[in-house]
């Protein structure tokens, strides 16, 4: 069984209780038909557990396969540097058939992040690091497609729909001290 | 259920189409260390299939020397589309003609089905099995074990 060799740590994103019993992480890749679909399911799930779940989202871009995923991931942690992760992950998996620089654009001005500072930042390649290292860390734990879900530092590798997750969540939890 | 070779057994060599008109042997790659991916089939319907997913860790492997071999049951005509579709840049063994028969040697051949197992072997330079691991035929292995198995090889 596959497991996260890179813990979760302060630098990562991550959405609700610091102190939740239960923690699912998503490498994931923007452009992947298969993580949009996951991505209204990730809500439903976090709504049904609330402070029992956090979630974490680290980039997985697919590349030779989708030639956008890349530039989404990195104008996602342009935003993150600034604050503003989620609003922009959720930008882009909301709008996932415009993906492209004028998409970030206007998710950035949205977010009252400026729109020279996000082209410098793609431009420059400047969050090409963090990008490359959440995909080298997911290799080693065995990401084995995109999304691929960890559940408490294990690999799920039932199917990423509403149901197989919440049971899996709802196992972790049984055991989970309280 | 066929064991697949294990750890310290020596690698069977092959000679297998790569393309219509060109094959390739395992004994031309000696030297240098060799990952055998068997697969069940081209053209899985999924993002991130394993031959696409290997495809994007290729730099990984070859910062290890490491040469990549996909390898299965399917023609050299379906790989080469297969290839196209998804900008692999690492040839894929057609194990075709008779079907199967370096997959059974291997014992990674799946008789009921006629397809060939999720099964990984890392061949080190001498062309001895340096690690070997059959992932469930459902699940994709990812690259973890193959990585791990670089690593720990003796140089």
């Amino acid at each position: 069984m596959a497991t996260l060799k890179v813990p979760v740590t302060a630098t990562d994103h991550i959405q609700g209780d610091e102190d939740a019993p239960v923690t699912l992480l998503e490498y994931g890749d923007y452009e992947c038909p298969h993580c949009g679909h996951a991505y209204p399911i990730i809500k439903r799930i976090q709504k049904h557990f609330g402070k029992q779940l956090k979630f974490v989202f680290r980039n997985f871009p697919l590349s030779e396969m989708h030639p956008n995923a890349e530039g989404a991931a990195e104008a996602a942690e342009f935003a993150g540097a600034k604050g503003r992760f989620w609003e922009m992950h959720d930008g882009l998996f909301e709008n996932q058939d415009e993906l492209g620089e004028p998409l970030y654009v206007a998710l950035a001005e949205s977010l009252g992040l400026s729109a020279p500072d996000l082209g410098k930042a793609l431009m420059d390649r400047e969050y090409a690091p963090r990008v490359k290292s959440d995909f080298l860390g997911g290799v080693r734990s065995g990401v084995n497609g995109t999304p691929t879900f960890f559940i408490n530092g294990q690999r799920h590798d039932g199917l990423p729909d509403y149901e197989d997750l919440v049971a899996a969540i709802d196992a972790r939890l049984s055991r989970a001290p309280t | 259920m066929a064991q697949i070779l294990a750890p310290g057994t020596v690698a069977p060599d092959f000679s297998l189409h790569v393309t219509p008109d060109q094959k390739l042997s395992l004994s031309e790659l000696r030297g240098r260390p060799v990952i055998l991916a068997f697969y069940p089939a081209d053209f899985s319907p999924v993002c991130g299939d394993e031959m696409s997913l290997y495809n994007e860790i290729l730099p990984e492997f070859q910062k290890y020397g490491a040469e990549l071999l996909g390898i299965s049951v399917d023609g050299v005509w379906c790989h080469e589309a297969f290839t196209k579709d998804r900008h692999l840049r690492f040839p894929l063994l057609a194990d075709y003609e008779p079907k199967g028969e370096v997959a059974r040697k291997y014992g990674a051949y799946r008789d009921g089905d006629g397809f060939c197992e999720r099964a990984l072997f890392v061949i080190d330079g001498k062309g001895k099995i340096f690690w070997s691991y059959r992932s469930p035929v459902a699940v994709n292995p990812g690259a973890d074990g193959i990585l791990q198995a670089l690593e720990e090889m003796p140089k």
